[in-house]
């Protein structure tokens, strides 16, 4: 493996049947040094080599007049205490199931490599706590960053926690990339239907392979509020501050990650969160839907064509002829303010829908819910037959079209569904909520 | 080659008294923060502050392990202690990267460039590109649990004499959050000191005694010095020092940050070896084993005790346990370095690991309220002889049984010698134990930094621009300004080299005028208490240009200074209204000017060039501290010219 180098040093590796890990001698009229080679980012140059030095430190190395030497490798591989799972029947059954992203990468310690690469069994290795909270069985399903997600994997996880549960399991824990971990805990809202015990997506914002890693203490928070928390359903759970102290869980339909870095990337909009998590307690806030009754019942499909379009000054109308063209099903609209886009648009929407598409107004202000009785801009689209979408997120809008699409043909049948309150996303009020965004 | 030169030591204190010659090997580490405006990976500015912080978050740190599942020593060391860390900040000086909140920014290419400075002035060879790695610390003084570290540059080398002494390496590095507080459950850090930039330079293990080792960090500190770019003041400079002599083990000593004292931090390292394998050599003769961690419970002869320490132990619920040391019978006593005893050695890993506030034993009993014939109790109890030596403490009973195992671990390690440890020094120059020496470092790439090429346009320029150093500074003031050898060694010294310079050069000031000002009167204000740090170079040009111009007296640069320094932000015109200097418009002094010579024609008449002088000593009265003396001597003159030449008409 020879992974990021290209070009020259590329040459100059292969020409002397280096690998990564090696143990190299490189030398040049001023230096003489030993180290082990290191990969290499692929955005560096093709210019230097990178050498691990006795002392720990990473140097570049010019490969200008650079004399290489494979050198025999001391190292002996000695493989790690073998692992024993704890099992205590008399806990509340609690499956892992991984699909990658941040909490669950990897640092190679030869090569300092970080990779997204840990399992579900991996993180309860460096969690052993999570066994005094809960009976643990672990699921790898996936290994994709976040941004890789694409609707097909809503469905498999949703598949996957369905059979954890028909399994016996009294909560689920699902590892998941930050960054659309919302847009998932949407889909698998609406996918679990009479959802039975608490799906918890859980992430982290610091690698779990650095000390300060937010992961452990965002793991065991979920642990704990899938074994025994009162509600059953789809929340995130991430820190409720910068602090390692409390925890939010947020409901799936109303959550967004609304920083790029911190702990507390999570916000609930429109909404309260569903609970803090906190010195071993768990605090719900206003109503949930009750642990237990019922049998689950799946609806994983998702129609993939649906685009999410967002309204700004200039916003070409000839955007929207390749998406009609192509056949696409259903547009999102990020409107601005209570649901307006400029009158620009209005015969390229028309045409949308009198082409079959299924139009949905939600709004870029992200707080509020939208109103297009209040001017004219807006009454012309509801007159055309743009469907709104009350309060909910755009990017819930989004997924909930899709899974509407996928449940249903009949435009009627559309409308009806997407107006109807499946899971927690719309509501007919708007609470004043006048608490910190947790 | 460096011929390890035997050691002569000079007004040691002779605890150890034997024949051998013990090689000794010192190096230094000196780590220097340098004067960026900004820190190493994130916008905030440098500095560090005193008043209560806006905010404050909790946060904890766990252990990584590594692939081969082994923790560092080090690092579980400090993960045992399962503490909290809580994180101090300032909003407008504290950003969300130093609070983890945040990925780094790239590397300050300012500090990059000082510390390729300070290599080339010590011959070493750069990195042809600068990788940014990760080295575990959790002892919380990093919120990310690491040191971002990058090497710079390595083997050069400096001359002591005729001796090289190698520079192993440079390695540029953000400095750590600052200790505020410290109790067993939380440790309080403030954040405005984490990732200022510092310079770590490590020489080899080429030094041979604590007189070079001074003389060596003394070297290296002006070297730091003269690129003008390092931090000045208390904590900008520490200096770590890494002592071994023959049959013993490296040691290292943190943190001493008091140049005179490495000599004899270095001297007392190298009596507390010898000493310690002296008493390797006794417990051989006494066919001493290595004891047994088998801690006793001995509340019972204690119950009635009259110790002070254990009536309270014992009233809150405590035991006192203890462990025998077989054969160890008056070695506790032993002095290692002046004033410690071998018994402390065994009381700081007591204290560093069990958290207990120190331990009893009997080599320095009977005291503290304890009596012969509790210790005749505590001898029976544990079956002990003469010849052994008893550690007892009073504690919660799992402290104190974890304070005794480290007892007896460290005594198991007097059979081997001396163990490898990291110590902090006492004002004293003697040394205790810190915690153990971390494994080799566990380091790993700052995956979200670029990596840095070091081309050869940046080398050139390094190169073209390398700042003079001291010595040479100095003898050029003395050639070029005529400053005196003292002022001139004064000002070179200073932080103010390079404003003085700047000041003389670009507005015709003179030098020792300038030069004075900083040493003597900034100085003179600064021992009255006065922060002359606040004032702005900007602000003390202005002066100084004032009064060679004669608009400000040179008498009043003291007072205009204080008043600035106490009126942070206001100008020197609010300055010299404030303090009624220098608001003598023109045309008031000129009246005045020629008021006085109207009213004393007579005597000019009479007396010509020599009424000069008494009537300039009337002006000076009037006008002392606002305008300068020159400035009235011309007035003057230049009246009485025209007085004397317009009189006939």
């Amino acid at each position: 493996m020879v992974s990021g180098y290209k070009g020259k040093v590329l040459e100059l590796i292969k020409k002397h049947g280096l690998e990564v890990g090696d143990r190299v001698l490189a030398k040049n009229e001023r230096i003489s040094f030993s180290g082990i080679l290191m990969p290499r980012s692929e955005l560096d140059d093709d210019q230097h080599l990178i050498l691990k030095l006795d002392d720990g430190y990473n140097i570049g190395l010019s490969i200008e007049g650079l004399v290489v030497q494979k050198l025999p490798s001391e190292e002996s591989k000695i493989s790690p205490p073998p692992f024993e799972a704890k099992s205590n029947p008399s806990l509340p059954k609690v499956s892992i199931i991984s699909t990658g992203g941040t909490i669950a990468s990897k640092v190679d310690y030869r090569t300092g490599a970080v990779s997204p690469a840990l399992s579900a069994r991996d993180l309860y290795q460096s969690v052993p706590e999570l066994g005094d909270l809960a009976d643990i069985r672990t699921e790898i399903l996936l290994s994709v960053l976040s941004e890789n997600i694409v609707p097909e994997n809503w469905g498999s996880m949703a598949r996957s926690v369905s059979n954890h549960i028909k399994d016996g399991a009294k909560g689920v824990v699902i590892t998941h990339g930050t960054d659309t971990m919302g847009y998932t805990a949407a889909a698998l809202s609406f996918a679990l239907s009479n959802l039975p015990v608490p799906v918890i997506l859980v992430g982290s914002q610091r690698s779990s392979d650095r000390p300060s890693s937010d992961a452990y203490l965002n793991l065991k928070g979920a642990v704990f509020a899938a074994a025994r928390a009162p509600f059953a359903e789809v929340g995130v759970l991430m820190h409720g501050g910068s602090s390692d102290s409390s925890l939010v869980v947020h409901r799936g339909t109303r959550v967004r990650k609304l920083h790029t870095s911190r702990r507390d990337a999570f916000a609930s909009v429109n909404a309260l969160p569903l609970a803090r998590v906190q010195d071993g307690k768990i605090e719900t806030y206003g109503g949930y839907r009750r642990r237990g009754g019922g049998e689950l019942e799946l609806k994983a499909n998702f129609e993939e064509d649906v685009v999410l379009i967002k309204s700004f000054p200039g916003v070409p109308p000839d955007i929207f002829d390749p998406v009609i063209h192509r056949g696409f099903r259903g547009i999102v609209l990020e409107g601005t303010g209570l649901g307006h886009l400029p009158e620009s648009l209005f015969p390229s929407i028309r045409r949308a829908i009198q082409s079959g598409l299924t139009v949905v107004m939600a709004s870029q202000c992200l707080y509020g819910r939208v109103n297009m009785n209040v001017y004219s801009t807006g009454r012309e689209l509801l007159n055309m037959g743009v469907i709104p979408a009350g309060d909910m997120l755009p990017e819930t809008a989004l997924v909930k079209l899709m899974w509407v699409l996928g449940q249903t043909d009949e435009p009627e049948k559309i409308r009806e569904l997407f107006l109807k309150n499946i899971a927690g996303e719309l509501s007919e009020r708007s609470d004043f909520i006048d608490v910190e965004r947790g | 080659m460096n011929g390890h030169e035997a050691f002569r030591g000079r007004n040691l204190p002779a605890l150890a008294v034997e024949s051998v010659n013990h090689h000794i090997k010192v190096g230094i580490e000196i780590h220097q923060q340098l004067d960026t405006p900004k820190k190493l990976f994130c916008g905030c500015p440098t500095v560090l502050r005193e008043e209560d912080p806006h905010f404050s978050i909790l946060r904890r740190l766990k252990p990584t392990y590594s692939e081969l599942g082994d923790l560092d020593r080090a690092a579980l060391f400090e993960s045992e202690r399962r503490r909290t860390f809580c994180y101090q900040g300032y909003n407008d000086t504290v950003c969300l990267v130093e609070l983890d909140e945040e990925p780094p920014h790239d590397l300050n290419r300012d500090a990059v460039s000082i510390s390729l400075t300070v290599a080339a002035l010590l011959n070493m060879t750069p990195v042809d590109e600068i990788h940014v790695m990760r080295k575990i610390v959790i002892d919380g003084s990093n919120t990310t649990g690491f040191q971002r570290t990058a090497k710079i540059a390595f083997d050069g080398w400096l001359m002591d004499g005729e001796e090289r002494i190698t520079m192993q390496s440079l390695c540029l590095e953000e400095d750590a959050a600052r200790k505020i507080s410290d109790t067993p459950e939380m440790m309080t850090y403030r954040l405005d000191r984490l990732g200022i930039p510092l310079v770590e330079i490590a020489t080899g293990p080429d030094i041979h005694s604590g007189e070079q080792a001074e003389r060596v960090a003394l070297q290296l500190g002006r070297i730091l010095k003269a690129t003008g770019r390092m931090k000045r003041g208390l904590g900008t400079i520490r200096q770590d020092l890494n002592i071994s002599i023959e049959g013993g083990t490296r040691i290292e000593v943190k943190g001493v940050q008091e140049l005179g004292l490495i000599s004899t931090v270095v001297e007392y390292e190298v009596t507390r070896q010898r000493n310690l394998l002296l008493l390797r050599e006794e417990l051989k003769r006494r066919g001493v084993t290595a004891p047994r961690p088998k801690v006793v419970d001995v509340t019972d002869v204690f119950s009635s005790s009259n110790g002070k320490v254990i009536k309270k132990a014992l009233e809150s619920g405590g035991r006192v346990q203890a462990v025998l040391l077989p054969g160890y019978g008056g070695l506790l006593k032993t002095e290692l370095q002046p004033g410690r005893r071998f018994g402390m050695e065994l009381s700081d890993h007591a204290k560093v690991f069990g958290g207990v506030g120190g331990i009893f034993h009997t080599d320095e009993l009977p005291a503290y309220g304890i009596t012969e014939e509790d210790l005749r109790g505590l001898r029976k109890k544990v079956s002990a002889t003469e010849n052994d030596a008893v550690v007892f403490v009073a504690a919660e009973a799992a402290v104190g049984s974890v304070a005794l195992n480290a007892v007896v671990m460290r005594a198991s390690e007097a059979l081997k010698g001396v163990p490898g440890e990291v110590r902090a020094f006492n004002p004293d120059g003697t040394t205790h134990f810190m915690r153990p020496m971390p494994g080799s470092a566990r380091m790993y790439p700052e995956t979200d930094v670029p990596s840095i090429v070091v081309g050869a346009d940046l080398l050139d320029k390094i190169r073209r621009d390398l700042p003079e150093l001291l010595e040479k500074r100095t003898e050029r003031y003395i050639k070029e300004y005529g400053l005196s050898k003292d002022l001139a060694a004064l000002i070179v010294d200073s932080p103010y080299a390079i404003t003085f310079e700047r000041l003389v050069k670009s507005d015709g000031l003179a030098p020792s005028f300038v030069a004075a000002t900083f040493e003597y009167t900034l100085k003179m204000l600064k021992r009255e208490g006065i922060d002359v740090e606040s004032l702005e170079e900007g602000q003390i040009r202005d002066v100084l240009i004032r009064v060679h111009k004669g608009e400000v007296a040179k008498e009043a640069v003291a007072e205009i200074f204080r008043w600035l320094a106490s009126n942070r932000g206001r100008s020197i015109e609010e300055a010299t209204r404030a303090l009624s200097l220098g608001a003598v418009d023109t045309a008031a002094l000129k009246a005045a000017v020629a008021e006085l010579v109207g009213r004393n024609m007579e005597r000019i008449r009479r007396d010509g060039e020599r009424a000069l002088s008494p009537l300039m000593g009337d002006l000076m009265k009037t006008f002392r501290g606002k305008v300068g003396g020159k400035v009235l001597h011309e007035l003057l003159k230049e009246e009485i010219r025209r007085r004397l030449e317009g009189a006939p008409r």
